[in-house]
């Protein structure tokens, strides 16, 4: 019989997938839903500093290859969600369902003091989102450019709290194999890869982008292959366990996945197809595949595409 | 939903005066795969883009109340003019049994008054309670009264018929008429009331519920309807207003 358990730093997991970041917002009663419907972890959308509404419609679009969009980091701020974070985390306790905690700042301090008010609520980890796209027009270049910004704030946030810390990484650099090993020299547990592509949709009829923010966060489908080749190089580099990330929406994608070096795996735009639902399908998807290739367990799977 | 999620442009055809603050939008084509209780997201290029209601699917028709920026752009919009729409989306209105009670509040007419010519036309009965602030604000009674609904009215200033909310009347109109379900569309107190007066009545209801939507399909969280309202209507909390609604089942 074919195993979904998964072992992550300390924690056991029923099965390897975890709600990624930014889907479903921070609400426990959302977060609550998801594990219900089958999540093996969920990770809370990012959190920053102060409260932020996000960008004004249309922040979001489903297209022929997937999502694209700019929500823009809405959050209620770090003092509110602490609150929040707590709830959720012992709604998820019941369940036997850890909580990843995402968090996000515009300076390299302020992610220190984020992380150091979220570490109150006790998640199981803190996801340190470096990688968003959507708000370089506030905050600069992301983090996530270069191997010594990303490795500037993993020192900053590995200061501040003793908790497991994750770092997401952005697809779109040129050495994510170099600068995955700068972040684990500054002690991150683990590496969240990768983030939404930047891109942008534009409507011939109306001559404009389609998103108010111009460009967007392009997920799904589309993102999958790009995704791939991130955990496989991050997987050849470090050995810090991969929470990996992009375009997973069936069990032979989430395979795939744990097969380019992944031990966990991220599940976001797939909601959009069938809600909340989507983790009882995708793992009942993966259990067949296992049974059918006759795979034991999700460790033998594990970087077998690299091998 | 045609190219995939993204926009398709509709020119309007025709804008009919509803009241002071609300126009309906009635566009050339219609909005295919559609009914009544979903909605589409409509975008001004760059001016923004907003949730409605359809009150017409064949052709494709929007109400719009000038409450806000994006529905004041809409609410100057001129036949001839296009306006782009991603849609059908959501979860709508299903009618079970023959007999209906529709209850709108304000511009919640809009919705409702597309469920009542969908019943009409396959010959179930149909009765509608319209309440409103004052007279004036009252919207598409002719529009119910052409349809062959029966009528109850209720203002809050008494201008129109009975003084008083909604729910005063419900009761009234359901022991005159043997209903089946309830269906309605308004703001959220309105809706938690005939919500709670259907399970007094012990009739099944069916409550579109407005709110913050942003993406529209369910992945950003902006339009959890409250987790305390979820539960006093016995809604599974975490409802998507965008994804599982706008149209909520309760009893």
């Amino acid at each position: 019989m074919a195993g979904l358990a998964a072992d992550f730093l300390n924690l056991h997991l029923k099965n390897p997938l975890v709600l990624a970041s930014g889907i479903l917002g921070t609400s426990p009663s959302l977060m609550a839903r998801c594990a219900l419907a089958g999540a093996g972890g969920i990770t809370s959308k990012s959190c920053g500093p102060e409260p932020r509404a996000g960008h004004d419609n249309p922040v979001a679009l489903a297209w022929q290859g997937g999502v694209i969009n700019a929500i823009g980091l809405t959050n209620p701020g770090a003092q509110e969600e602490v609150s929040l974070l707590h709830e959720t985390r012992d709604r998820l306790k019941t369940l036997g369902v850890p909580l990843f905690a995402s968090i996000f700042a515009p300076t390299l301090e302020q992610f220190g003091e984020v992380a150091r008010v979220i570490a109150d609520a006790e998640p199981n980890l803190i996801e340190v989102n470096i990688s968003c796209p959507n708000v370089a027009s506030e905050f600069g270049t992301p983090f996530s450019a270069t191997a010594e910004m990303a490795a500037a704030v993993t020192r900053e946030v590995r200061r501040a709290v003793s908790l497991p810390i994750s770092i997401k990484l952005a697809p779109n650099v040129p050495m994510i194999g170099d600068l995955t090993h700068a972040v684990a020299e500054e002690g991150a547990d683990a590496i969240t890869a990768v983030n939404t592509m930047p891109a942008m949709l534009i409507d011939a009829y109306a001559g404009r982008p389609v998103l108010k923010n111009r460009t967007g966060g392009l997920s799904g489908p589309a993102l999958k292959p790009i995704a791939l080749r991130c955990v496989a190089e991050i997987a050849s580099r470090v050995s810090l366990p991969i929470i990996g990330t992009g375009g997973v929406s069936t069990g032979i994608d989430a395979a795939e996945m744990i097969m380019a070096g992944a031990t966990l795996v991220g599940v976001g735009s797939a909601v959009w197809e069938d809600g909340p639902a989507v983790f009882a399908r995708i793992a009942n998807e993966l259990t067949g595949f296992m049974v059918e290739t006759g795979y034991s367990q999700l460790g033998e799977m594990r970087g077998r595409a690299m091998r | 939903m045609s190219r995939q999620g993204l926009f398709d442009a509709y020119r309007v055809s025709q804008v009919r005066v509803e009241n002071d603050r609300t126009r309906t939008l009635v566009f050339e084509s219609p909005l295919p795969e559609s009914y009544p209780g979903q909605y589409v997201m409509a975008w001004l290029p760059g001016i923004g883009e907003k949730p409605f209601s359809i009150s017409g699917n064949d052709p494709l028709a929007l109400t719009v109340a000038d409450v806000g920026p994006v529905s004041h752009a809409l609410s100057l919009v001129r036949p001839g003019e296009r306006v782009w729409m991603r849609g059908p989306l959501g979860k709508g209105y299903e009618l079970i049994s023959q007999s209906h009670l529709l209850v709108g509040g304000g511009y919640g007419a809009a919705p409702l008054s597309l469920l009542a010519r969908q019943a009409r036309t396959i010959g179930h009965s149909v009765t509608v309670v319209l309440g409103a602030k004052t007279r004036d604000d009252l919207m598409m009674v002719a529009a119910f009264e052409e349809l062959g609904c029966a009528i109850y009215l209720t203002t809050e200033d008494g201008s129109a018929g009975v003084r008083g909310l909604v729910t005063d009347v419900i009761e009234q109109a359901c022991m005159e008429q043997h209903q089946g379900c309830i269906y309605a569309c308004g703001p959220t107190g309105m809706l938690t009331a005939v919500g709670k007066a259907a399970q007094l009545l012990e009739l099944p209801a069916q409550l579109s519920f407005e709110a913050l939507i942003r993406c529209g399909v369910g992945l950003c969280g902006s339009c959890e309807l409250p987790e305390d309202l979820c539960l006093t209507l016995g809604i599974s909390p975490g409802f998507l207003v965008c994804h599982d609604g706008p149209v909520a089942r309760v009893n």
